[in-house]
């Protein structure tokens, strides 16, 4: 067999071409098996440099090596730039429509009340307070007696309370969650920081705005020094936690049996004064019922509905909606997004 | 209360261009809320006249009587008008409202064809002016009250602005226009005059000509005024200057005698009650009804008295509820010549609950339970007569009087305490100078020390803070500034609060959805559900909202199905609920409370009887199933929710609290009998899961195979934080292993055996299949086992020993035979 260099160079221009003609990695194949198989005229040059004299093997070898680096290096790139071309097709035919639903994951959803409570309660304990809870079934000491409210008074008809049969058990269903105040009073020394969100009753009749079983929370701070400027710093500090920054709170004169100066609570929101809860300082009265001296301390009450706050900050016109159980009412608030 | 303005006037120089902005704003800044303000005559414009009726045709053949009538309105000739009302007759004087007029609602006043008559312009009635309610006919003035053709919109001072106040129970004085008037001036800044110091109470000393009062029962009244007068001009007529006031503060025009009484209450605040003094027995006793069974009262209805109720009576029997309403018998009348009129200080208390006992809620009972002014007893009686005198020719007779009047008694006060508690700075001079507008004396023993004699009319001012409100009011709760205290005692949420958010968080994060249902049960349907026992033991409310739910929930699951089948009424499809609340079961022996006063701290003991007097009230979560908890979609059918799932949702609130369950079956309502599940944590039932009972789904219409479990998380207990081992990083060997058991071994049991045999560097145990279709009961369960060891890779002999050792035990305590 004899080798030329004219060969060599003949047969790496039509590797060249025909590597350059290859379609795809299927033609390459060929073409691989063409020009670098062992079949192919590049690797039977390498055979016959073994039987060339020495001083011929060296020059030629060196043609014969650096032609076959030349075809293989040209057709590595192809070989990726093939693939490449593959690859985008495949994955191209792989594209689906992204926008289709994943129906089969399950959706639930925390009660707005629940949410709004924890970033309540959430929002307080920041501030050193307590999250006190207590029975909603109460003895009616601690949900009136207690809180200067006696029997007979005219502020007991203010709340249409529900009473437990028989009558003599002095049990009712706690008309606002202030006998936890009394609660944490009677079993705790001051300073006292507490906030107590709960379900309380009165017998309203459902409508559009009001429930006979609801959700309050309230506050109670006893302090040394606390003064009616605390309460107000807190309101407007609560309101605009759960409101926005820009919410002004204003207390009106009102009246309430266990606060002396008593005020209702409005805030301002979307152009109008809106009704928000009672609060004031705390009655000596009931201070000193629960024990506390009120030469040493003082403090403040606030109490609030949750219904209407979430009414008011999600727009919702129908109480129905948040006592209903309906559970398109309960997805759409997820699990704690506003 | 409703006040017209034109009233308020007469006591305090209002502005007349008052915005009705600031009107409102001067009450709600010293605490009154107002309900409504209605500006009358604003609707209306004339003319409208005084006319005489001069001539009465009745025109018949119409459904209903229809007269043409004939009027002098001033005009120089009669003007006809056509008239639907027959309450008036020739000679009687009535408000004409002339063609040009226009009435409110927009009502323009035209001449008109009709009845084939011509009428020119109308007759009025009250309601049609829209000046009160009264439609029973058309107005007939008082004779001689106005000349004809006089300007009727001034005479009958129909442009008037009349404020709805609402005022709170504190402030009893208020329920007056003395009250109001003063609280408007001092909040306007403007200057008042009290109408109690314009009245003479001289000329009506005390004597002992006419009736004569004597007080039996000193607790239910400090002060009462019994003046008597004769020569009553039974056919007065009320003039129309009171009548419209009467009006205008939504109370009726009834007889002078009785408009006399009404007047002198709205202004002064103080009840009167007038009897026909011709019908008492002798004198007047103030006592409790005791042995007296009934009373009629004005409504002329019977009632049975409590043997606690005041009355007012003479020597044969009851004659008023006291304070509340006043008796049939000595009612006055049109033939009424002699008047006792009665004026008293009643207690409270005792007013309230003799109201609340007869249901009945009278103008004069909301002041008086409220308390009123003391001195107003005299005062008042004293006004009333003289109006008596004046207004209806009586002369007087004598008065009589028993008991003193009692006023709250004076308080020491350390001025500097108002800046103290207000968190604002308010000067001394500031603070006499409020207390002073509100009616107090103030003596100052040293700038620390002062002595405050409240107003008569303030029977609520007994401690300093209730001075300080005086103050802030008066000078505006927009001063108090605005500072943040934060709290010295904040230890974060106590665990059972972290536990409920938790599980809150599992179950919505896992496609359930959380629910508020009413606690409020049927009975009927508890029983349904199959509730028995001691889990169906519920307290009754005394007053429910509906008597289809009168008892307090024992379980959550009677809530949360009705709350599913409201939901599959509305069309939803997959519905899984969850909600966490209290249950409330009367299985415990509650002392009831005994009353406790409130005038000390309850010692140790009787806090003790208080909080045993309250069942404790158990936490519930409980979750109901009818669906999935996805949904079917283009992709394929969601996952089945069935018991296995219900369980796993119990047994992983469980876990999640840290503790540690065990399963077992359970035949529990409202369950399915061979579906249910009870979890018990250390030997105690804290769960049940499981597969509805058939028979409730069918009965609810929910969906087959509809699941619930309930956990107890009170029940739970809180064990110590978990302390976890280094994980190991060796390589895992794992095994699997396939064994039959007898179909009656439960998976659990098997599986423990093997935990058992297996050794510590058993790392995690799983079922991945279950075969029952073996034949012979048997069935076929394949776990794979995970060992490690913390310190070598462990070799197959190893492996396969432990392997072999985990059959063996599973073989002793289940009788498994390892499949082959």
């Amino acid at each position: 067999m004899t080798l030329n260099v004219a060969d060599v160079t003949g047969s790496v221009k039509s590797a060249l071409l025909a590597i350059s003609e290859a379609k795809d990695l299927a033609e390459l194949k060929i073409v691989k098996t063409e020009h670098l198989g062992d079949k192919s005229a590049l690797s039977k040059a390498s055979q016959a440099l073994g039987k060339l004299a020495a001083d011929n093997r060296a020059e030629l070898g060196k043609i014969v090596g650096s032609a076959k680096a030349e075809v293989t290096a040209v057709f590595e790139a192809k070989l990726k730039e093939l693939e490449i071309v593959r690859d985008l097709k495949v994955l191209s035919e792989e594209r689906v429509d992204v926008s289709l639903p994943a129906s089969k994951l399950p959706k639930g959803g925390l009660h707005p009340l629940t949410i709004l409570t924890n970033e309540i309660s959430d929002l307080f304990i920041g501030l050193g307070y307590r999250v006190a809870e207590g029975p909603e079934l109460e003895a009616e000491w601690l949900n009136f007696d207690a809180l200067n409210i006696p029997a007979d008074h005219p502020a007991r008809t203010m709340q249409d309370t529900f009473f437990i049969e028989p009558l003599e058990s002095r049990l009712v269903l706690r008309t606002h969650t202030s006998p936890v105040q009394i609660r944490t009073m009677l079993e705790n020394k001051p300073p006292i920081y507490v906030i107590c969100p709960g379900r309380t009753y009165r017998a309203d009749e459902l409508d559009a705005t009001h429930t006979p079983v609801f959700s309050q929370v309230e506050g109670l701070v006893i302090d040394r020094g606390i003064t009616m400027a605390d309460l107000k710093g807190t309101l407007d500090y609560f309101a605009q936690s759960i409101f926005g920054p820009d919410v002004k709170t204003r207390l009106r004169p009102s009246f309430f049996p266990f606060t002396e100066p008593s005020a209702e609570v409005d805030f301002f929101f979307n152009g109008r004064w809106i009704e928000w809860g009672g609060c004031g300082m705390v009655n000596p009265k009931v201070l000193e019922v629960c024990g506390i001296d009120t030469s040493e301390f003082s403090g403040f009450a606030f109490g609030m509905g949750l219904e209407r706050t979430l009414m008011v900050r999600h727009g919702i016109t129908d109480m129905h909606d948040i006592v209903e159980g309906d559970i398109r009412f309960t997805r759409s608030f997820g699990i704690g997004g506003r | 209360m409703k006040i017209p303005l034109s009233w308020i006037r007469e006591f305090s120089p209002i502005p007349r261009d008052i915005s009705l902005e600031d009107l409102e704003n001067a009450f709600v800044n010293v605490g009154f809320e107002v309900e409504g303000i209605d500006l009358q005559g604003k609707d209306l414009t004339g003319p409208l006249v005084v006319a005489r009726v001069e001539s009465i045709e009745e025109l018949t053949g119409n459904k209903k009587a229809i007269r043409y009538v004939g009027l002098d309105c001033g005009e120089g000739s009669n003007r006809f008008v056509i008239c639907g009302a027959t309450n008036f007759v020739v000679g009687d004087l009535v408000v004409a409202a002339l063609p040009g007029a226009v009435l409110p609602g927009d009502f323009a006043i035209s001449a008109r064809e009709t009845y084939g008559k011509t009428s020119n312009g109308m007759i009025c009635s009250a309601r049609e002016l829209r000046i009160s309610e009264e439609h029973s006919g058309i107005i007939v003035l008082p004779a001689d009250c106005a000349k004809i053709g006089a300007n009727a919109i001034e005479l009958l001072e129909i442009n008037d602005v009349v404020v709805d106040v609402a005022v709170n129970p504190d402030r009893g004085y208020a329920l007056s226009i003395r009250g109001l008037a003063r609280e408007l001036a001092a909040s306007l800044a403007l200057e008042y005059s009290d109408p109690a110091q314009k009245v003479n109470t001289k000329d009506f000393a005390i004597n002992t000509k006419g009736i004569q009062v004597s007080v039996e029962d000193k607790s239910a009244l400090s002060i009462v005024y019994i003046r008597t007068i004769s020569d009553f001009n039974a056919s007065a007529v009320t003039p129309l200057w009171m009548s419209r006031r009467i009006e205008k503060c939504g109370m009726r025009s009834i007889s002078l005698a009785v408009d006399i009484t009404n007047y002198v209450m709205l202004e002064l605040g103080q009840p009167l009650h007038a009897f026909d003094a011709m019908k008492i027995d002798t004198s007047l006793i103030m006592r409790r009804a005791g042995s007296t069974k009934t009373i009629k009262t004005l409504d002329n209805q019977e009632r049975k008295l409590n043997s606690d109720d005041l009355v007012v009576a003479d020597k044969s029997t009851a004659l008023a509820l006291a304070g509340v309403m006043g008796g049939a018998t000595s009612e006055v009348t049109g033939k009424t010549t002699q008047i006792a009129l009665e004026a008293a200080r009643f207690d409270p208390i005792t007013i309230a609950k003799s109201s609340r006992r007869h249901k009945l809620s009278s103008e004069a009972s909301r002041r008086l339970e409220r308390g009123v002014d003391p001195s107003l007893a005299e005062i008042s009686s004293a006004r009333a007569i003289a109006l008596m005198i004046e207004l209806g020719g009586a002369k007087y007779v004598g008065s009589s009087s028993s008991g003193e009047p009692k006023y709250a008694p004076i308080v020491s006060f350390d001025p500097n305490f108002v800046s103290k508690y207000l968190g604002t700075e308010v000067s001394l001079s500031e603070v006499e100078e409020k207390l002073t507008i509100v009616g107090c004396d103030v003596a100052k023993k040293s700038t620390t020390n002062w002595e405050i004699d409240p107003p008569s009319w303030r029977a609520d001012l007994l401690l300093a803070p209730d001075l300080v409100e005086e103050v802030a009011r008066m000078i505006g709760y927009e001063r108090i500034p605005s500072t943040l205290p934060t709290g010295k005692s904040g230890t974060g949420l106590t665990p059972m609060q972290y536990r409920k958010r938790s599980v809150a968080n599992f179950l919505a994060g896992n496609g359930f959805s959380e629910v508020y249902n009413y606690p409020f049960v049927n009975p009927d349907f508890v029983s349904q559900l199959g509730f028995v026992g001691d889990r169906a033991k519920s307290f009754r409310l005394a007053n429910p909202m509906s008597e289809e739910f009168p008892d307090l929930r024992t379980h959550l699951l009677p809530g949360l199905l009705l709350t599913a089948v409201r939901n599959q009424g509305r069309g939803a499809k997959d519905i899984a609920l969850f909600e966490i609340g209290s249950v409330f079961r009367n299985t415990e022996k509650l002392e009831a409370q005994n009353v406790v006063g409130t005038d000390r701290v309850p010692n140790e003991a009787t806090k003790a009887k208080i909080y045993k007097s309250v069942p404790n009230q158990p936490l519930h979560v409980g979750a109901v199933v009818a669906g999935k908890l996805g949904s079917d979609g283009w992709n394929g059918k969601a996952q089945d929710f069935t018991w296995v799932e219900a369980i796993g949702f119990a047994r992983a609130i469980i876990e999640e609290t840290g503790n540690v369950s065990t399963t077992s079956s359970s035949d529990f309502a409202p369950w399915h009998p061979g579906r249910c599940a009870e979890l018990k944590v250390d030997g105690k039932a804290v769960a049940h899961a499981g597969e509805l009972h058939p028979r409730v789904i069918a009965e609810l219409g929910l969906p087959e195979r509809s699941c619930a479990f309930v956990v107890v998380l009170s029940a739970l207990g809180f064990p110590e934080t978990k302390k976890l081992q280094t994980l190991i990083t060796m390589p895992a060997a794992i095994q699997d292993i396939a064994l039959v058991v007898d179909g009656s071994v439960s998976s659990s049991t098997l599986e423990a055996a093997l935990r058992a045999g297996a050794g510590d560097l058993l790392e995690s145990i799983t079922l991945f299949d279950r075969y029952d279709k073996l034949g012979d009961g048997k069935v076929s369960l394949a776990f794979t086992m995970v060992f490690r060891a913390p310190d070598r890779t462990l070799t197959a002999e190893e492996v396969s020993e432990h392997r072999e050792a985990a059959a063996a035990s599973a073989l002793k305590v289940c009788g498994a035979v390892v499949r082959a």
